[in-house]
């Protein structure tokens, strides 16, 4: 996208066009995360309400209350913003804008469609998880700067859950990685093509059980109930929120919800195909017609249109869950949360890790050898695509300038 | 502003290597907090990875480490992570037995 | 980023040296910062800022996975349990520890030497000034388009391997060289995929022993810790349990 937009502008100017793409690029991502905030948070209030057996917001802005989100964030923006006496007053600013920033930061590494992605790393998917685990400090900052003992308690108990979770965590994201031998997020949803049986979760039992690990690693990780012991109501007034009002919690919500979104995308691509539907509609149009379909960029756009729709839709169902678990499930004890993450999360992620690398050695056939799309050694990274992109664009340019040369001769 | 036209070198890379050592040792030697002073020992750690990556990265030599400057700055990384938590566990440790974590009153065994 | 920034060298000004000037210089101020504040949280914070921007500085080497490491082990990791650490001992008392303006001036004295050698002795050797990279790798590709070329108009087909070669050229004038992760993995169990075919060429060029020394190094401090962390309950509970 930078190259398109510099090709406009004279050269010199050149940069101009990447700050262009660069922000267009950070101004969808924003979207991304504040259009999903909005819809989300509407949702979360209905699925409660319906949850609790009543109707949730029925009046703001028509008959299901889909405004219900606007307004919100006009009595939000309308709060006076308070600060305790005894709080840090620098840390205490700047804890909501680093929660933010690191939630903020890892959407850059996602990819939305096949190719669509802000930033293309060939160790995306390691990246990403790295910036996940970096959230933590804006909850750890806030919860110390606060000067209240309930802030500091909600904060503890979110170090020594991040860091204990980030372990299963890891080695659940390991698994999909080892499958597909890159760590190339675009990759690993291209190589996952065709009908739904092509899927990684349906690459051998142990990953399907390795995907309801991982979810549960996600929604301790993320912070959601009934993993929510940074702020326990029930125990610790708000936790490290007691403090915040106004925009700078809804910064804190924001950045929660965005996580939320982020982990199911993430689930979406490394188990459920990412954005290749059920059914392949344009991947197989591609394949029967590789010189028509295949080559044309009108239709590769149309299919990662569609892709992105099927890449929300999952993330969506992956969101939604996490609010049906939040409102049907008390919230753990503190010594519960990590029992379940020492003692059964991280000894069932290993030994399926361990079961998987054997399934995959010995090449036993599952479901993904039902309908086999491609083979999946032959996706190869980002990176080389590219080289190969910008090499027939080369190639492509020569051609011209010699034909443009020879008609030049001939006159 | 001509050096921002210039193409930086394995020089720059030494240099804020260099810097980050520099400001970890004083950050040692100054801290009466034990956590402070791991901290400047991160610092120091975070200089040294900095000249290994910069000795292998391709871009400042030809004839650069490559892969094992890379191994070598993922080894100290995995170390400093285990120095880390052996230091807190001493740490702690001090501070449950003497109810402070400042490192001038650590001298009990003084003569 | 690398890539984009390669594209601007057309410019007068070089992109990759603005964005190295202004990520060493966050690494480096709050490095400062670390060093004189005496709030031990804002040194924390301070840290974590300085070790992302040093995490940022290996990106821009082109060490990618090295850079994902620190971000996800030291930032994400390390720091985590020192500031685990700090908030167990947070007492009003220790938040902020006054230091003697002797220790001061010593350290000051100690690290500015310290630094005015380092930093001579950086920039001593002329070829470590600058970067001849970009410059090389578009002159080879350049050179490389017209050898095509020249061969287009005498009308011979490009053959694959010629394609590929012209990619592999095209990805170290724009990306540089990111591609080190599978070399990294298994150089990590003993293979040298960066060094010749056979891996006796080189001697013992793997890094397994050190990768298992590590390992069980990794395991017995894990182990150590706890024993420590856990000996003082140990002596006052221990008969309840």
């Amino acid at each position: 996208m930078g190259e398109y937009f510099a090709g406009w502008l004279p050269s010199g100017w050149d940069f101009l066009g990447y700050t262009l793409a660069a922000f267009v690029q950070a101004f969808l991502l924003v979207n991304v995360i504040a259009l999903g905030a909005f819809v989300f948070i509407w949702a979360e209030r209905k699925v409660s309400g319906r949850i609790q057996d009543r109707l949730g917001p029925t009046r703001t802005g028509g008959a299901f209350g889909w405004l219900q989100s606007l307004a919100d964030g006009i009595k939000l923006l309308s709060k006076e913003d308070l600060m305790p006496k005894d709080a840090d007053p620098i840390l205490f600013r700047i804890a909501p804008y680093v929660s933010f920033a690191a939630s903020f930061a890892a959407f850059m590494a996602l990819p939305f469609a096949s190719g669509w992605v802000a930033l293309p790393l060939n160790i995306g998917l390691f990246f990403l998880i790295a910036v996940l685990g970096l959230e933590v400090f804006g909850v750890i900052l806030a919860g110390y700067s606060s000067g209240s003992k309930w802030s500091l308690f909600g904060a503890m108990r979110q170090a020594a859950q991040v860091v204990s979770y980030e372990v299963p965590l890891g080695i659940c994201v390991v698994v999909p990685l080892m499958i597909c031998g890159t760590m190339d997020l675009v990759a690993i949803g291209d190589q996952q093509r065709g009908w739904f049986t092509n899927w990684l979760i349906f690459h051998d039992p142990f990953i399907f059980v390795v995907f309801w690990v991982y979810f549960t690693c996600a929604v301790a990780s993320v912070n959601r109930a009934p993993f929510d012991l940074a702020e326990a109501e029930s125990e610790l007034v708000a936790g490290f929120l007691t403090e915040y009002s106004g925009m700078r919690w809804s910064l804190f919500f924001m950045a929660e919800y965005g996580s939320m979104i982020l982990v199911s995308i993430l689930a979406a691509i490394l188990f459920f195909g990412g954005w290749n539907g059920p059914i392949p509609v344009f991947s197989s149009m591609m394949d029967a017609y590789p010189n028509y379909f295949g080559n044309c960029w009108w239709f590769t756009t149309f299919a990662n249109v569609a892709g992105v729709l099927n890449i929300l839709i999952k993330a969506s169902v992956g969101v939604i869950a996490m609010m049906w678990i939040r409102w049907t499930f008390p919230r753990l004890r503190v010594d519960q949360v990590i029992t379940m993450c020492l003692k059964y999360c991280v000894p069932i992620a290993a030994v399926c890790l361990l079961g998987v690398m054997f399934w995959t050695a010995l090449g036993v056939p599952f479901l993904n050898d039902l309908v086999p799309a491609q083979d999946r050694s032959l996706v190869r990274e980002e990176w080389l695509d590219e080289g190969d992109r910008r090499a027939d664009r080369r190639i492509e340019m020569i051609e011209q300038k010699i034909a443009t040369s020879q008609e030049g001769g001939v006159e | 502003m001509s050096f921002l036209c210039e193409p930086i070198g394995l020089s720059h890379y030494l240099a804020v290597g260099a810097f980050l050592f520099v400001t970890g040792i004083v950050c040692m030697a100054t801290k009466r907090n034990a956590l402070g002073i791991l901290m400047g020992i991160e610092l120091v750690l975070n200089g040294a990875i900095l000249n290994f990556v910069g000795f292998a990265s391709p871009y400042f030599r030809d004839e650069n480490l490559g892969l094992d400057g890379h191994m070598i700055a993922l080894f100290v990384i995995v170390l400093a992570a285990a120095e880390a938590a052996v230091a807190l566990a001493i740490a702690l440790n001090f501070y449950n037995n003497h109810a402070t974590i400042d490192v001038d009153r650590a001298n009990e065994l003084k003569g | 980023m690398i890539g984009l920034l390669a594209a601007a060298t057309e410019a007068s000004i070089n992109w990759h040296t603005v964005i190295f000037y202004v990520t060493a210089l966050v690494a480096c101020g709050f490095a400062v910062l670390v060093a004189t504040t005496n709030n031990i949280v804002r040194m924390a914070f301070a840290l974590i800022v300085c070790l992302a921007a040093a995490s940022g500085l290996l990106f821009l080497a082109g060490a990618y996975f090295v850079g994902a490491m620190q971000l996800m082990i030291y930032v994400g990791g390390t720091v985590v349990l020192l500031i685990f650490g700090v908030m167990l001992t947070a007492q009003k008392a220790f938040i902020t520890m006054q230091t003697k303006g002797g220790d001061w001036i010593l350290g000051l004295l100690v690290g500015g030497t310290l630094l005015a050698i380092l930093v001579q002795l950086a920039f001593l050797v002329p070829q470590w000034q600058s970067s001849d990279y970009q410059a090389k790798a578009d002159m080879n590709l350049a050179t490389y388009v017209d050898k095509l070329e020249q061969q287009l108009t005498e009308g011979q087909e490009i053959t694959q391997p010629q394609r590929d070669e012209l990619a592999r050229l095209e990805i170290l004038a724009t990306d540089g060289m990111p591609q080190r992760t599978g070399e990294i993995g298994l150089a990590l169990v003993g293979v040298r995929a960066d060094q010749g075919t056979r891996p006796d060429e080189k001697g013992l060029a793997g890094y397994l022993l050190p990768f298992e020394i590590v390992s069980i190094h990794l395991l017995v401090v894990l182990v150590g810790a706890a024993f420590l962390a856990r000996a003082k309950r140990h002596h006052a509970g221990g008969a309840t349990r």
